[in-house]
């Protein structure tokens, strides 16, 4: 089945917030802090700019506290007397035309008297630097198995590395933004976002209103990748703020540079690792310590930091595992979402590590995987044992077979040898990700979906789970069909619309057709319970009984299902032991590269991403998602650099920012082995974030075979592979 | 300042401010909102259109330069043509899938490019961060072979 929205989306009739047409509609612009940290001690307005022709809000107008709801309530909607990081937030403008708004931002100037700043998370800081509990230490977390220092002590080689990953900028296509106006008493707000309910929690907690005045409506979204998990709750209390003060409809768009620059990123992270090893390959202990950039505001890095200590170990046996993690505050933007969560770093450095332990042993890095990844009734880091039936090794057998692994590595060899100045190797990675939320995070969602019967015999779907690219109007309109027999084309999907859709959970965490997809699946269930069909009714006869329900009075049906877990789960959140997740995803990554020794440049030139997902639903939108995924990791692996002066991005433009074009990258070839998960729709696991956890490793890999060089940071650049060679 | 071109073959005129750009000239006053920002200057491709017929970035050029020319965008591509790229995968998010359209149809319409360049040397001017490029790749490569099969039957 073809994307849904695919044509509208071809000619341009898709319509973004940016898009829209508001009656009498006043530009917002933000005014932000100069400085990394410190009192703010003056804002002064330009002397060349009429300033009463504007709206202008600072955080005496908030109605509410002064607080952006997430885990932690640290962060402030606009800063109040004092900043923790460049471009945070402090004042908000807003004027009739767009170009007289931006230019007048930069008129105003924030004075800041500055006090000492973090802003390098690896090292200590000293006392006049702590700005978070007694040791600027977010979140700490420990997962432990078996003895691991006995088991180091007792292993006849040890091998030790630390590995770095920087930071990463989304690039939605579509930037971020926000539209906001009054209907009557009803404050609504639409905009490019990823979570309705996140946004509209965060509205009626800092203005102060309940559910009865506020309403959220997603507008088309031109690209998440997380980047639109949380930060959307920002911009949209900001275009509220001013569309409550100047009575008008509000519309908040970030052009590219201000977007880079002030909104959320991946964590940074180091990564430190000391292996015990038998001389035949088996892992005996890991000991990984994990630290994350958290950087000024907690938003939501101790779920990041909890994914990425569950993926830390990689998908292999081992019995003796410690892994400690903490984010530490620093005052560089806040990081947040960002596609994998914390998994994409720390399965880098394991894998790259892999690498690092197969050439001291002298074994060939396949085999080194084929040996620890898990067997079925194996146990990973935090205990859980894995009996999913899904054969690991054969998803690596089938990477090596369809990459020609073993006869490239001989061509390359051969090349190597005679080429004067081209270098070309191939690198692997063997990886996994858990899909949905950890442990006991869906049960706390309580997450709900409905399928209503129309009137006319249509059904519509209702959840608060988003369209942004990744086809979920496609994948759920194909679900709730087959469950009914109908043709997706007898499927509505409701608006994302606080108003009309029950509170399905967050677009986020590969769960939408997973999870939310699977809610539909039963809420069909109920639908033709409720009217009074058996379970093999389909078709016709649903369509019937749904027309036959709704003729004379005109009522539509409402079938619903609400979240409970697989049976059998159990997660211990104290001693971060059990079912991390439902389900895990599988993948072995292989990549082929050329390097110019001339230049130190990468070139990617054969990818091979081979995967077990469960049951693939829509092989195009599947396999859309694993090439895209490659992609973005391809690009954090070799160019994407996110360079720091003075704690702000100083290459926030899409000039020296540089993502993959389409020649940079070789046709990406994906293979999925299907092994269907029961608790999920047809027997989906998810699949959006596991693609980006691989290419990074694999990439490197190849690099460092190609090179020989051993490199341990990414973005792996020429220049920083030059400084590693010569 | 007054200027007049022709838009999508029809001529229009109207002041205009000399240091706005064809691209808000395009959205915000026409209201023909499919040519998308993206990046603003010139390095990501959303807002390709048309000028006299050559692809250009709607970012970069200054609305009084289009005086008595042609600009063409996306509203006016056929959708009939578009088939290849809805079956491959070519767009997802959609934001910067007219701007792909745009250079896909040119393309098309300019074979003989690929006698010098490949699709993914074309195509680089039109960043994508969803798809990985391979649906647009394969869907570009599909709207040719159905244009000269076309041609063939004609």
């Amino acid at each position: 089945m073809h994307r849904r929205e695919g044509l509208a989306k071809l000619t341009g009739r898709e319509r973004y917030v940016d898009d829209l047409a508001l009656d009498g509609c006043l530009w917002g612009a933000t005014v932000r802090s100069p400085a990394p940290r410190g009192r703010i001690t003056a804002i002064r307005f330009g002397p060349d700019v009429d300033w009463s022709q504007f709206v202008i809000v600072d955080h005496r107008d908030l109605p509410g506290p002064n607080e952006v709801l997430l885990i932690e309530r640290d962060q402030p909607v606009l800063a109040a007397g004092y900043v923790r990081h460049v471009h945070e937030p402090v004042l908000l403008l807003a004027h009739p035309s767009r170009e007289v708004v931006r230019r007048a931002v930069r008129a105003v100037e924030v004075v800041v008297a500055p006090d000492p700043a973090v802003l390098d998370f690896r090292t200590p800081p000293r006392a006049e630097q702590i700005q978070y509990g007694p040791d600027n230490v977010m979140k700490r977390l420990r997962i432990e198995k078996g003895d691991v220092e006995r088991a180091l002590a007792r292993a006849p080689v040890v091998v030790e590395g630390v590995y770095q990953t920087g930071a990463q900028e989304h690039v939605y296509l579509e930037t971020q933004g926000m539209a906001a106006w009054l209907e009557g008493d009803v404050l609504v707000v639409t905009g490019s976002l990823q979570c309705p309910y996140y946004v509209l929690a965060a509205l009626k907690h800092a203005l102060g209103r309940d559910e009865t005045r506020v309403r959220v409506i997603q507008a088309a979204t031109g690209g998440g990748f997380g980047g639109k998990e949380e930060f959307p709750s920002h911009i949209a209390l900001h275009a509220a703020l001013l569309a409550l003060e100047a009575g008008r409809p509000v519309k908040l768009v970030y052009d590219r540079g201000e977007d880079m620059a002030a909104t959320t990123k991946r964590h940074p992270a180091r990564i430190r690792h000391r292996t015990g090893v038998a001389r035949d390959g088996r892992l005996l202990a890991q000991d990984i310590e994990v630290v994350l950039d958290g950087g000024a505001y907690v938003t939501l890095s101790p779920v990041v930091l909890s994914r990425a200590i569950i993926h830390a170990a990689g998908p292999y046996a081992c019995e003796h595992v410690r892994i400690d993690g903490r984010a530490v505050f620093t005052n560089a933007v806040p990081f947040g979402a960002f596609r994998g969560f914390g998994a994409p770093q720390t399965q880098f450095a394991n894998e790259r590590h892999m690498d690092v332990v197969a050439r001291t042993l002298a074994l060939d890095p396949a085999e080194l995987r084929r040996i620890n990844l898990i067997r079925d009734g194996d146990t990973t880091a935090t205990g859980q044992v894995i009996r999913d039936g899904a054969d690991r090794v054969a998803v690596l057998q089938r990477a090596l077979e369809v990459s020609n692994y073993r006869v490239r590595r001989e061509e390359h060899a051969a090349f190597n040898a005679r080429h004067r100045f081209r270098r070309r190797g191939m690198g692997l990675a063997t990886f996994f990700h858990g899909a949905g939320f950890t442990g006991g995070g869906e049960v706390r969602l309580e997450s709900r979906a409905q399928v209503a019967g129309l009137p006319d015999g249509r059904v519509e779907v209702r959840t608060a789970n988003v369209e942004m690219g990744q086809g979920t109007l496609t994948a759920f309109a194909q679900i709730v069909a087959a469950r009914l027999g109908l043709s997706p084309d007898e499927v509505l999907i409701a608006p994302a619309d606080t108003t009309r859709v029950p509170n399905s959970g967050p677009t986020v965490a590969s769960r939408t057709v997973m999870v939310v997809g699977r809610l539909l699946e039963l809420a069909a269930d109920d639908l033709r319970r409720r009217l009074g069909l058996d379970a093999a009714a389909t078709g016709e006869r649903v369509v019937a009984a749904i027309r036959d329900r709704g003729r004379g009075h005109g009522r539509e049906i409402v079938g619903e299902a609400s979240y409970r877990p697989p049976p059998g789960v159990a997660w211990d959140d104290g001693a971060y032991r059990g079912d991390a997740y439902g389900a895990f995803a599988w993948a072995a990554y292989v990549a082929e590269v050329e390097v110019d020794l001339r230049t130190w440049a990468t070139r990617v030139t054969d990818f091979v991403a081979v995967q077990e997902v469960g049951r693939v639903l829509n092989p195009t939108l599947a396999r859309g998602q694993v090439q895209g995924g490659v992609a973005q990791g391809i690009g954090w692996a070799l160019m994407e650099e996110c360079q720091w002066k003075d704690g702000a991005m100083a290459n926030a433009r899409l000039t020296n920012y540089i993502i993959p074009t389409a020649d940079d990258l070789p046709p990406i070839r994906v293979e999925f082995l299907e092994h269907p998960y029961p608790h999920g729709a047809q027997g989906a696991k998810g699949i959006g974030e596991l693609p980006i956890d691989g290419p990074a490793p694999a990439v490197v890999n190849a690099v460092a075979a190609a090179t020989g060089t051993d490199p341990r940071d990414i973005p792996l650049t020429p220049e920083r592979l030059m400084a590693l060679a010569c | 300042m007054l200027i007049a071109f022709t838009l999508n073959g029809a001529p229009v005129s109207f002041e205009i401010d000399p240091a706005e750009r064809l691209l808000d000239v395009l959205r915000y006053r026409l209201g023909l909102t499919g040519t998308k920002e993206g990046c603003g200057e010139g390095e990501c491709g959303a807002c390709t259109v048309y000028l006299d017929d050559l692809p250009v970035n709607a970012c970069l050029v200054l609305a009084w330069q289009v005086r008595g020319r042609r600009v063409g965008t996306v509203e006016a591509i056929d959708p009939a043509i578009l088939g290849p790229l809805l079956e491959h995968g070519a767009t997802q998010c959609g934001a910067c899938t007219p701007g792909v359209v745009m250079t896909a149809c040119w393309i098309r319409r300019h074979v003989e490019v690929l006698e010098t360049h490949t699709l993914r040397e074309l195509l680089a001017g039109n960043l994508c961060r969803c798809t990985g490029y391979d649906g647009i790749v394969e869907g570009v490569a599909g709207m040719i072979r159905e244009a000269e099969r076309g041609a063939r039957e004609a």
